[in-house]
This record gives structure tokens, C-alpha cells and sequence, in this order.
């Protein structure tokens, strides 16, 4: 038996000490029960007094005994059935893996077949079915919630998936793709690069991309490194990439915060973002399913905003 | 009997040390339980997280360490330093160092309500505490067992008395956890890494926080219990041989159940079992305690009706009872699959440190304060009176509320729809949390405002009032 607690040897210590101690409890209430019965003038135990106390010496309650008795035979019968003796795996041969491998099993049999039927249907078709998008509703509040929020408009760092802003491709097959792979967003820092200047400078230009400079001026001067450096991703209108994750800056939706401050710092530090991969945690039935979801809600949100 | 009122004319009993302890552990209730209701409320109004000093993870621990250890543990070494020098008939050993274990708990206190706040922490449940403090509380404790253990070797009565097998192996126990479990490697004054690495660290861990429950918060305990429950109600203890088989067979088993709190984790299947079985094994040797407190009371039953402090006494042994029949059960795996992580957990634990801990603690104070000022009795009965209904209400709304919030988590948690997803989101077992959450945090406020109003009473009966210095008296034999 693999033993992930202790060092090899030890097991048969810990067994033998195991059964020692049960019966050690077996000795101790034999060996203060007596035959006597509970007398109507009960007698004190000894000649002891202790400030004042004293104690009788009543026999041990016939009930409490056999209660203990009780509790240490089915604890050997417990050792005999199931793994509890540090050397033995127990009769029945049950452990909390084989448990969970047929909890497993049971639930995938049942709900495989369900599953699987949508795949047969791609991403957009399921998105109309009524009956699916109520379990991607709940995968989504079980998997998604924790980033996401269970109104979907995320929080700081996390994007808002029904704002109709797009990191990456809103289609079915890209969103898909968006959860059964993941996502690593990477916006490089500029603090080595740019004189402290400079960095104000493109802080301008960003906000002026959406009509909120303060400074003409400086975002005038910006308007050259962002042309030369920040053009490689953003685009020389500064509209993005989502082939690469790379964010609108015009439209004036954050996912960090478009505050002069925030965007300097996200120019000096720099930003690093993750959407995992549920591949192989949740499966591509599932993970259709929840594409199905989401742009389901994308739609009616892009719907909602045109209105 | 001659030598009954005869005494050691030279020699007075250590009570200053004693009314020291009796006091702080009023003041730290106090205070470790306003810190209570204060994270009871943050959960019902999450606003009250203003500052990060006074978020709820911080003062959490700071409510834990301050009920068990400054109100439990003041309480302990105030009954503990009181019934060791009455049942030897001597004077405590060594005076000054018992002196240096109140100052240096004291201080220990304070640390912790400094650090914790200040994010300092070891990041191990009831054991939070960095390494400096640590050291600090082992230094204090081992001086706690010098003076117990120094006092019980110079008695003059021929046997120990069973309070003090309890109060012994409390103090004994507790050390060993906790040099054990501390170990750590610091990488500065202020934070340190366990010794241990995962299952491994996961397992001492809750050795030590099971064994806390089980050595702090029940041997310790119960032997406050051995004493003020048959001194208040002037009978003999029930039954000799039934004290002895609980006391050994209770650290005997208690040792093996913590791993009871890690059921359906990376432990060992085998080790999960051991701390099931044996916590089962456990409820036998817990309730014979309960039987020896009740059943002392046989032939004076009628002194339940207008005592207020045998009230207490006898109320915390059926809250003994309760929360040591609740806990066997939790611990069967498949109870325990619905009960873990749930509120059920926080009523269970609250059943025995608000019904049993701290209910023996306030009945054994009420106790001692007059007799440690030589007075009589309390300032007002009344008033001990209204304590005892206004704070067993509390319990009742308290730990109702959680049995009903924690097994509704643990169903919610659990539910499955047709298609295998999660019926309820994480966050709405949580909105349906909130009614019981404001019940808790009613009888958490009752509670407390009970306590004010033994602070009250006790500050009302040592006014103006001296330490008393009691000779010693001789020992006597039984009138057989």
C-alpha cells in the first residue's frame, strides 16, 4: 500500500499502536468495573479529603459502559472493513479514490449523452436553443462567476463580456477557442525605455484617442513613440488587434482603468492578464455549451447597445 | 475531628496571582467577544471592513486567540493556581515565577492583538501567532508547569485530587502541541515558514488544533469543573472509578482524532479513518465526565432552583454533553461531507466555547472573586441571575442559527441538476446566509452584553476591597 504520510517502516508502528490503544480502552473499563450495585447510601472512595471534598465510589453507569463497549467494537470492525489500520486496505476495498472515480463515471454516463448531442450542432445554432442555454447559464455561474461576475461584466483586470468590447474575436468559433485554450494578454512596460516625458506624453495621446486629452500639446509630442513603438499591436489608429488580444484604445472601455494615472501606469508596469484553459477540466462538450452561453448574451448585449 | 479548624499560622494562601488571572479573564472576554460580534457583523454588513487593520481576515484570528486564549487561558490559570494550592493544603510554588506567567501571558495578549491586525501570522489556525511570540509562550508555559507541578510536589494531602490530574495533563499537552506544531524556519522578526511541507504539515496541524480543543478547551476545563462543581453544590463527587476511566481513556483517544478536519482531503484514507473511529471511541470517556459533574449534584437538585452560580456550572455540563455527542457525529465521513467548511461547524464549536468553556469559567469566577477579596458572596445575586438567562438565550439563538445556515450551505453546496451542473452558485448559499448571519450576530451581541454585566457585578464586589491572605489549613481525613 502507497503511503503518502509517512516514512516507510513507521506504517506497522502506527498499526500495532492503532489496536493497542483500542484495546488498552477495553483494559481500562474492565478493570474499574465491579459487580456491585448502586447502593442507596453510596461510600466515599478512601480516606481522602481535599480542601473540603470527597469523592463516592460509585461503580461506572451499566449504560455508559456498555456505550463505550459499543464504540470500540465497531471501531475494530471499522479497521476490518475499510482502510484504517496503517498496513491493511480493509475487506471491501473501498477508498476515497475508487469513490470518486465511480461518482465520476456514474455522472458522466448520465450527462455525456446530453452533452455530446450539442456538439453535433455548431456554436451559433446552439445559441438559439432555449433548453441549452440554461445549462450554459449554470456552467457559467459554476466555472465563471469567480472572474467574471454573475452579471458577466467582470471587474477590474477581468473583461466584461456584454459590453459588446472585444479583446479577442466575438465569433462563436472564437470564443470557443477563447475558453477551450485559454488566453495570455501581455502589454510590455515602458518604464526602462521612455524618459518620464515620454511616458506622459503617450498617456496624451491614449486619452486623446478617445476625446479626452488634457494637453494638446503633449499628445501631440506622444503622437511619435505611439507611432513608432505602440503601432506594432495597437494599430496605427489605435483600434487594435484582437488576432492578438491587443485593445481598442479609442472606444473608451478599460479593462484596467482609463484614468491618466492608471494608463501611466499601465505604460511604466506594464500588464499581464490570463484567461485559463477548461480544455481539460471541463471538456469541449461543456466548453461548447458555454461558448453557445456567451455568445448568446454577447449578441443580445451588441443588440441592447445598438438600440 | 480535632485538627478541623487547625491551620498553618505561617502560611497564606497565594491569592494575588489568582485574583489577577480571575480579573483579565473578565476583561478579555470582554474584549476577545466584542471582537466576535464585530466580524459577525462585517458578514451581515460587509461595509464594516473599513480598514485593512479591521478586515474580517484579520480580526478573525485576533477573536479566536483572544476567547481561547486570553479569556480561556486566564481563566484556566486563575482556577488552576486556585484549586492546586486548596486540594495540596499549601502554598503555591514559587511565587514570583507564577508572578512572571501572569505578566508574561499578559503580555503575549497584547502582542497578539498588535500583530494580528498588522497582518503578522503564521498562517496556521489557532496557531497564528509568529515566531518571537511563540517563544514567548512557550518560555511562560513551561514556568506554568514549574509552579503547577512544583505545588502538586510539595502537597501535604497523600493523593492528588482529581482536578489536578485534568489541570496536569492540560498543562503537559499543551506544551508538547505547541513546540511541536510552531516549528518553524524565520526568515525575519516578524515572519517565519512552517517546518513542515504539505499533508505532513496539514496533519500536525490539526493534531495540535483538534488536541487544543481537546486538552485546552476540555481537560483544562474539566477540571475546573472536578473542583466548583462540588464545592458549590457541598457534595462528594460522584464517582471515583468513573473519574478515573474518563480521564485516561479522554487523552488516551483524544490524541488520535484530529484528523477528523481533513475527511476528503490528500491524507490518507487510512489516517481519516483513525481520526473518525477513534473521535467515535471519544464519546464514551467525554460523557462520563459529564455524568460525574451532573451526578454530584444527586440529593441537591433543589439548590439548581435558586443557585445562579450552580446554574452555570450545570447548564456548561449539558453543553458539555451536547457539543461532545455533535462532534462524534461530524466526524462520521459521510456526516461530515455535508458539514464541513459550513456554518454547522461555527455552532458546533460555538456550543462548547460559549456553552461549555466559557459557562464554567463565569460560574467558577463568580466562585472565586468574593472569597479572593474575603467577602461573602457576590455584590447581587440578581444580577449573576440575569447574566445566566440573558446569555444561555443567546446560545440558543446563536448556535440555532448556525445548525439551520450550515446544513442549508452544506444542501445547497450539494445540489445537482439533471444535467450535472451546480443548482445554486457559490454566492447565493451565501445570500441565503444573511437572516441566519444577523441572528448570529443578535445572540453574539447578547452575549456580550451579559458579560458587561458581570464586569459590573465583579467590579462592585472587589471595590475597596484587599486580597485576601486565607491561612492555610491542615488536611483532615474523611469522617468515614
Amino acid at each position: 500500500m502507497t503511503n503518502e504520510l509517512l516514512p516507510s517502516g513507521w506504517a506497522w508502528y502506527i498499526a500495532i499502536l492503532t489496536v493497542l490503544s483500542l484495546l488498552a480502552c477495553l483494559w481500562l473499563l474492565k478493570s474499574n468495573s465491579t459487580r456491585h450495585e448502586v447502593k442507596d447510601q453510596p461510600e466515599l472512595h478512601g480516606s481522602n479529603q481535599w480542601d473540603g471534598l470527597h469523592e463516592y465510589d460509585n461503580p461506572l453507569p451499566k449504560w455508559w459502559s456498555n456505550l463505550f463497549v459499543i464504540t470500540v467494537v465497531f471501531a475494530f470492525g471499522y479497521l476490518a472493513l475499510f482502510p484504517g489500520l496503517a498496513v491493511l486496505p480493509g475487506m471491501l476495498g473501498w477508498s476515497t479514490k475508487e469513490l470518486y472515480r465511480q461518482e465520476i463515471a456514474t455522472a458522466k454516463a448520465e450527462t455525456d449523452p446530453l452533452f455530446n448531442a450539442y456538439l453535433n450542432q455548431d456554436v451559433a445554432t446552439v445559441s438559439q436553443d432555449k433548453g441549452a442555454l440554461q445549462i450554459g447559464g449554470r456552467l457559467f455561474q459554476t466555472y465563471c462567476v469567480q472572474c467574471h461576475g454573475s452579471d458577466m461584466r467582470g471587474s477590474r483586470g477581468f473583461p466584461n463580456l456584454v459590453d459588446a468590447d472585444w479583446l479577442y474575436p466575438s465569433t462563436p468559433d472564437g470564443i470557443k477557442t477563447t475558453i477551450m485554450d485559454g488566453r495570455v494578454g501581455g502589454m510590455p512596460a515602458f518604464a526602462q525605455q521612455w524618459s518620464g516625458d515620454q511616458l506622459k506624453n503617450v498617456t496624451q495621446y491614449v486619452l486623446s484617442l478617445s476625446g479626452r486629452a488634457t494637453s494638446p500639446s503633449a499628445a501631440k509630442l506622444g503622437e511619435a513613440t505611439f507611432k513608432q513603438v505602440c503601432v506594432a499591436c495597437h494599430g496605427a489608429e489605435g483600434k487594435g488587434n484582437q488576432a492578438i488580444g491587443a485593445p481598442n484604445l479609442t472606444d473608451n472601455v478599460w479593462l484596467y482603468g482609463g484614468s491618466a494615472a492608471t494608463i501611466e501606469e499601465t505604460l511604466v508596469k506594464g500588464r499581464s492578464g490570463q484567461m485559463p484553459a477548461q480544455k481539460e477540466i471541463l471538456g469541449e462538450a461543456r466548453v461548447h455549451l458555454l461558448a453557445a452561453y456567451v455568445y448568446a448574451k454577447a449578441r443580445e448585449s451588441a443588440t441592447d447597445g445598438a438600440r | 475531628m480535632t485538627a478541623k479548624n487547625k491551620v498553618f499560622a505561617n502560611e497564606s494562601y497565594n491569592y494575588g496571582v489568582v485574583y489577577r488571572f480571575s480579573i483579565m479573564t473578565v476583561v478579555w472576554g470582554i474584549i476577545g467577544m466584542t471582537v466576535g460580534v464585530l466580524i459577525a457583523a462585517q458578514l451581515v454588513w460587509p461595509e464594516l471592513n473599513v480598514h485593512e487593520f479591521l478586515t474580517y481576515g484579520r480580526l478573525r484570528p485576533l477573536h479566536t486567540n483572544a476567547v481561547v486564549f486570553a479569556f480561556g487561558g486566564c481563566a484556566l490559570f486563575a482556577t488552576s493556581y486556585y484549586v492546586v494550592q486548596r486540594t495540596c493544603h499549601v502554598q503555591l510554588f514559587a511565587p514570583k515565577l507564577a508572578e512572571f506567567t501572569f505578566w508574561g501571558w499578559q503580555l503575549v495578549i497584547v502582542l497578539a492583538a498588535l500583530t494580528l491586525p498588522l497582518g503578522m501570522t503564521s498562517g496556521k489556525e489557532y496557531a497564528e501567532l509568529e515566531w518571537p511570540i511563540d517563544v514567548l509562550i512557550a518560555i511562560v508555559w513551561v514556568s506554568y508547569a514549574v509552579v503547577f507541578f512544583g505545588t502538586l510536589v510539595k502537597r501535604r494531602t497523600s493523593h492528588i485530587f482529581v482536578a489536578n490530574w485534568f489541570f496536569g495533563a492540560f498543562i503537559l499537552t499543551v506544551a508538547i502541541l505547541h513546540i511541536v506544531n510552531s516549528a518553524a524556519i524565520p526568515v525575519s522578526l516578524t515572519k517565519s515558514y512552517s517546518a513542515y511541507a504539505g499533508v505532513q504539515d496539514a496533519m500536525i496541524q490539526w493534531w495540535y488544533g483538534h488536541n487544543a480543543v481537546g486538552f485546552f478547551l476540555t481537560a483544562g476545563f474539566l477540571g475546573i469543573m472536578y473542583y466548583f462543581v462540588p464545592k458549590q453544590a457541598e457534595r462528594p463527587i460522584y464517582s471515583y472509578r468513573l473519574s478515573v476511566v474518563h480521564f485516561w481513556a479522554l487523552i488516551f483517544t483524544y490524541m488520535w482524532a484530529g484528523p477528523h478536519h481533513l475527511h476528503y482531503t490528500a491524507l490518507p484514507d487510512w489516517a481519516q479513518s483513525l481520526g473518525m473511529i477513534f473521535s467515535l471511541v471519544l464519546l464514551a470517556p467525554s460523557w462520563g465526565g459529564m455524568i460525574n459533574g451532573i451526578m454530584t449534584l444527586s440529593g441537591a437538585w433543589h439548590k439548581l432552583r435558586d443557585d445562579p452560580i450552580l446554574k452555570f456550572l450545570v447548564t456548561s455540563l449539558s453543553f458539555y454533553g451536547m457539543a461532545t455527542f455533535e462532534g462524534p457525529m461530524m466526524s462520521i465521513k459521510t456526516v461530515n461531507a455535508l458539514s464541513h467548511y459550513t456554518d454547522w461547524t461555527v455552532g458546533h464549536v460555538h456550543s462548547g466555547a460559549l456553552g461549555w468553556v466559557a459557562f464554567i469559567s463565569i460560574g467558577a469566577i463568580y466562585y472565586m472573586i468574593p472569597r479572593l477579596v474575603g467577602k461573602e458572596q457576590m455584590y447581587s445575586k440578581k444580577l449573576i441571575e440575569i447574566h445566566f438567562w440573558i446569555a444561555t438565550l443567546a446560545i440558543v439563538l446563536y448556535i440555532a442559527a448556525m445548525w439551520i445556515s450550515g446544513v442549508m450551505q452544506g444542501l445547497m453546496w450539494r445540489a445537482v441538476n439533471p444535467d450535472g451542473t451546480l443548482t445554486y452558485s457559490f454566492v447565493e448559499s451565501v445570500k441565503s446566509s444573511y437572516p441566519f448571519w444577523f441572528i448570529r450576530f443578535l445572540g453574539g451581541a447578547l452575549y456580550l452584553s451579559s458579560m458587561f454585566i458581570m464586569a459590573y457585578n465583579v467590579y462592585m464586589t472587589v471595590r475597596s476591597a484587599k486580597v485576601s491572605k486565607p491561612a492555610v489549613p491542615m488536611p483532615v481525613l474523611a469522617i468515614a
